[in-house]
């Protein structure tokens, strides 16, 4: 990386990188396709929010950050977490209860945590995410970390979202605000719950720096982390990054999304960030030989990591006794 | 040489940021010259800086949630929520993600964060400055709930709280602020979370209480003694966990049980203590109830006010009355 014009970080990597990239997000594609596979065949319980149509924004922006730094993610966070670090046994593991689990089947689809990856949560409250970021920036000043809050849309609406930002200005803190915007609040259009419609812009009264940007391209996505994070560890404050993308699935298990328009829905998957990255990959001088052994290696890890879910061991309810406080 | 209740927290401050670098300060007013409304914490941003003890902007969930990450990210914050009122704002935070992370994350890390407000009524500060929020806290698992009674108490059992791996609410009584006291005797300048005290040894009931409540209970047993009711009064220190070994113990040598709270009788921790006294100590038991406020937000008028708090006459009215003693008889 070097410094551009302006003080932009402009990306001098060859195009391998991205072919690591692509890989990462299609890993989180196949995983959320078995995570619809295994919720029809009840190995998934509750429910799932999916992230498949969102990939390039989690894992553009965890490729302009440290293995230090921190991410918190939402409910919808399983791209979080896989882009973070997250081993993909352990978080499929999780999804089905097992003890093997990332958090031993305590947290379950909405709730991970992994430390040691730097995931310091995924949240079930809408905007929650935004808040733990704020602070592990807080304690990320003290050693040139960086924290990032993912959040969606409806987030914004959020007492935490003005709250946090607010905060993050005045202590200048190492903190990049990440909106997925994925243009619907649960089933509610974002434009009819969201005064002025530019969320980006709502970053201007804070004085914090705002950039939109494509969120399903992952070279976009990566090349405004780079100057979020930059400026973040460097010590100048906060940047709101609005990432435009789409969910390919409804918000939750119990949504089919009647409320979308079709046209829309196929504009969008027209646009899926998967097909952009492989598309430029081979312009780029992928061949597709390398693009299909990737995508072979990527389905096979998933499966194996799916069988080694399935036959893990369940928690025992009696190991929880006496847990409910750290000693 | 005696301690000043508000100065007793201060120093617990002092020395848990002298011991421990992770240890950071926050809140509204908290560094501002006058250490904040009750002018507890002056002087403590001049003594470690700016990055260490700030104040905020008024903005308790920002507040409650800088703490939590801050805390998982390896500080150990004080966070000041200037009046226990103030916490619903800042319930999400600490209800679904500092209370929660422990156990959800299986055990990965804790957060280690202290949440310090002044609570309770007497102030004439009407119904939305007056409230004890622990009632709003106190089914919360993985939350602990501290309520000092004295200033060696408060010194000690907030040195505690800081040391401490979880996530505790602390509540100061704002008419404790100017109590002076004893210093905490040798060895007792730190009190471990969860542990009851007995405050007065006595033989024929036990009063059970905490904060503001303990005094109270104490000069009620006085009044009581010169009667001939030789009361136990029982100082919880920490709501949650409650610590109903110490308070099983004394029942079984007294027989008879009044839990006060400075809060409705619904929901409360005193409702819940004698709940699990009946079901862990029935057969100790002659007689158990509480003392509690009616089902009314906190009034303001002196006349409302003192009516409405449980205060020492009204606990030592509450045992004759039940105990059938007449006064002056």
């Amino acid at each position: 990386m070097t410094s551009g014009p302006a003080g932009t970080a402009v990306s001098t990597e060859a195009p391998a990188a991205y072919l690591d990239r692509y890989g990462r997000m299609l890993l989180i594609r196949v995983f959320e396709t078995e995570m619809q596979r295994l919720f029809l065949k009840g190995e998934v319980h509750g429910t799932t929010h999916l992230c498949a149509g969102q990939e390039a924004v989690p894992v553009g922006v965890c490729s302009a950050l440290e293995p230090g730094d921190w991410l918190a993610g939402t409910y919808r966070g399983h791209g979080h977490a896989l882009a973070k670090g997250t081993n993909p046994d352990a978080l499929i593991a999780e999804m089905l209860g097992r003890a093997t689990g990332v958090c031993g089947g305590r947290a379950g689809s909405m709730n991970v945590i992994d430390v040691e990856h730097g995931l310091v949560g995924c949240f079930g409250i809408v905007g929650g995410s935004i808040a733990a970021a704020t602070g592990a920036a807080l304690a990320a000043k003290r050693e040139g970390r960086v924290a990032v809050a993912m959040f969606g849309d409806g987030a914004t609406n959020q007492g935490y979202f003005h709250e946090c930002l607010n905060f993050a200005k005045v202590f200048s803190l190492p903190a990049v605000f990440v909106c997925e915007n994925n243009f619907y609040g649960e089933f509610t259009p974002m434009a009819s719950v969201t005064a002025g419609g530019d969320i980006a812009a709502r970053a201007g009264v804070f004085a914090i720096p705002a950039r939109t940007v494509d969120g399903n391209d992952v070279w976009a996505v990566r090349e405004a982390a780079l100057e979020a994070v930059g400026r973040a560890r460097s010590g100048g404050g906060p940047t709101l990054l609005e990432c435009h993308t789409y969910r390919h699935y409804g918000h939750s298990k119990s949504d089919p999304a009647p409320y979308r328009p079709p046209e829309e829905v196929e504009r969008w998957r027209a646009r899926d960030p998967l097909t952009i990255a492989r598309t430029r990959l081979l312009e780029e001088g992928i061949s597709e030989a390398d693009l299909v052994e990737v995508e072979d290696a990527t389905r096979a890890r998933m499966d194996r990591a799916v069988e080694a879910a399935l036959s893990a061991a369940y928690p025992d309810p009696k190991a929880d006794a006496g847990t409910e406080f750290a000693p | 040489m005696t301690l000043e209740f508000r100065v007793a927290i201060r120093q617990a401050i002092i020395e848990e940021m002298e011991r421990d670098e992770s240890v950071v300060f926050f809140g509204e007013d908290v560094a501002a010259e006058q250490g904040g409304v009750f002018a507890v914490t002056p002087g403590i941003q001049d003594r470690f800086g700016r990055e260490r003890v700030f104040d905020t902007p008024i903005s308790e969930l920002a507040l409650s949630g800088a703490a939590f990450g801050a805390a998982v990210a390896g500080l150990r914050p004080i966070v000041e929520i200037m009046f226990g009122d103030f916490m619903g704002l800042a319930m999400d935070s600490l209800v679904n993600q500092s209370a929660k992370y422990w156990y959800i994350s299986n055990e990965q890390r804790s957060v280690p964060l202290v949440v310090r407000s002044a609570v309770g009524g007497g102030g004439r500060f009407g119904a939305m400055h007056s409230q004890t929020h622990a009632t709003w806290f106190q089914g919360i698992p993985g939350l602990k709930i501290v309520f000092p009674s004295s200033p060696a108490e408060a010194k000690g059992l907030l040195k505690g709280a800081i040391r401490d791996d979880n996530p505790v609410i602390f509540l100061e009584h704002k008419r404790l602020y100017s109590v002076k006291g004893q210093p905490p005797a040798a060895g007792l300048d730190v009190l471990p979370l969860g542990r009851a005290r007995i405050a007065r040894r006595g033989t024929d009931l036990t009063i059970v209480s905490a904060g503001k409540g303990v005094p109270d209970a104490l000069e009620a047993a006085e009044q009581l003694a010169g009667e001939g009711v030789d009361a136990e009064v029982i100082d919880l220190r920490t709501l949650r966990p409650l610590d109903l070994g110490t308070v099983l113990e004394s029942v079984a040598r007294t027989n008879r049980v009044l839990a006060v709270e400075e809060g409705p009788r619904t929901g409360g921790w005193a409702s819940g203590l004698l709940g699990q006294i009946a079901e862990h100590g029935l057969h100790d038991l002659d007689d158990a109830w509480l003392l509690a406020t009616d089902e009314l937000p906190i009034p303001y008028s002196p006349a409302l006010e003192d009516a409405f708090i449980p205060g020492a006459g009204a606990i030592a009215a509450a045992v004759r009355e039940r105990a059938g003693i007449a006064v002056g008889s």
